[in-house]
């Protein structure tokens, strides 16, 4: 009988610059080897709605850990508060971003049970960090859930430091799993065939599932947003995909 | 959707009320984003803040887009109003 055990808590690692960040981790507590996934949250920052996503990797099989990327502009903070404040100051800098998504990667591989394969999944903003660590970070997967500005131009007066990849797809390492709502405006269904076009271009590993009925969100159960039929299928999808790419080789 | 696009604007001689009381407010950020609270997709936020006071420091509503225009009207006949005084 399986005990279906996880233990779920807040730890310190070191992130980019070697400074110690905050990070929610999750993780079965059975032996074994077993993957890791990086759980990037969403623009609203570190909140409960993401912890309870890492809490779902850990049931999934996974050690998961979501790094805290507001903490230095909020430590301690509500996560609203920290996620107003860092808008204000103009969103988490890439560099940034890849330091802390790194860090979180050797801490997956420093666990007695890690099997060394790691994945990095993204919503909304995290959706476009997650493809950046697919090209920055030594990762085995990439999902990305309807992340806008992967392609696309960033609107006129743009305060955020976010800046496209399309110029950087060759640079994708990791596999990408891609999950987008149709009525989605960021990233628009134009935006997805972009996407997708240049990696075919470029011959990336990656597939798609796109959804009607559903826009941005998708799987956020507390928001309007929420699709049930879109969601319950996008983890179905996210299942599969893990299972192939991140499982302990020759288990 | 999610934009990210945000307005911010500095704000002066302003005060705003918030968990612990009244504190100087130093700017403020308005987007149309996804709210933490108000029960629909998109909503027009506005946080009033005050970075040297810590992320605490925060008045936050969150308008649906109708509410929003409405403020918007009673803001400018508010300004214009004061303007002749």
């Amino acid at each position: 009988m399986q005990h279906d055990a996880i233990l779920a808590e807040t730890i310190g690692i070191r992130g980019h610059a070697d400074d110690e960040i905050e990070a929610y981790t999750a993780r079965p507590m059975d032996g074994g080897s077993r993957g890791g996934m990086i759980v990037i949250h969403h623009m609203p920052g570190y909140d409960a709605a993401t912890k309870e996503i890492t809490r779902r990797f850990a049931t999934m099989g996974y050690h998961a850990i979501c790094p805290n990327l507001y903490m230095r502009e909020a430590p301690g903070a509500d996560p609203d508060d920290a996620a107003a404040t860092a808008r204000a100051q103009g969103g988490v800098p890439d560099e940034r971003f890849v330091g802390d998504a790194a860090g979180a990667a050797r801490w997956l591989r420093s666990l007695p049970t890690a099997n060394g394969r790691v994945g990095a999944i993204g919503f909304c903003s995290g959706g476009r960090q997650a493809v950046l660590a697919g090209m920055e970070v030594d990762i085995q997967a990439a999902v990305d859930c309807y992340g806008a500005f992967v392609v696309g131009t960033p609107p006129e007066g743009f305060p955020l430091q976010v800046s496209p990849l399309a110029d950087r797809i060759g640079d994708l390492q990791a596999p990408l799993l891609g999950l987008f709502g149709n009525e989605d405006s960021y990233p628009s269904p134009d935006h997805v065939d972009e996407l997708e076009k240049l990696l075919q271009e470029h011959g990336k590993t990656y597939e798609f599932h796109r959804y009607d009925d559903a826009g941005h969100a998708f799987f956020s159960v507390d928001r309007p947003a929420y699709r049930v039929a879109a969601a319950v299928d996008g983890w179905e999808k996210i299942r599969d995909f893990l299972a192939r790419h991140l499982a302990t080789p020759g288990a | 959707m999610c934009t990210y696009s945000t307005e911010k604007l500095d704000l002066a001689q302003s005060s705003g009320k918030g968990p612990e009381g009244w504190f100087p407010l130093r700017t403020a950020t308005v987007y149309y984003d996804h709210p933490v609270h108000a029960p629909d997709e998109h909503t027009v936020n506005i946080d009033f803040l005050n970075p040297e006071r810590g992320p605490g420091a925060r008045v936050a509503v969150e308008l649906s887009l109708d509410s929003a225009r409405a403020l918007l009207a009673a803001l400018r006949t508010t300004v214009e109003r004061a303007a002749r005084h």
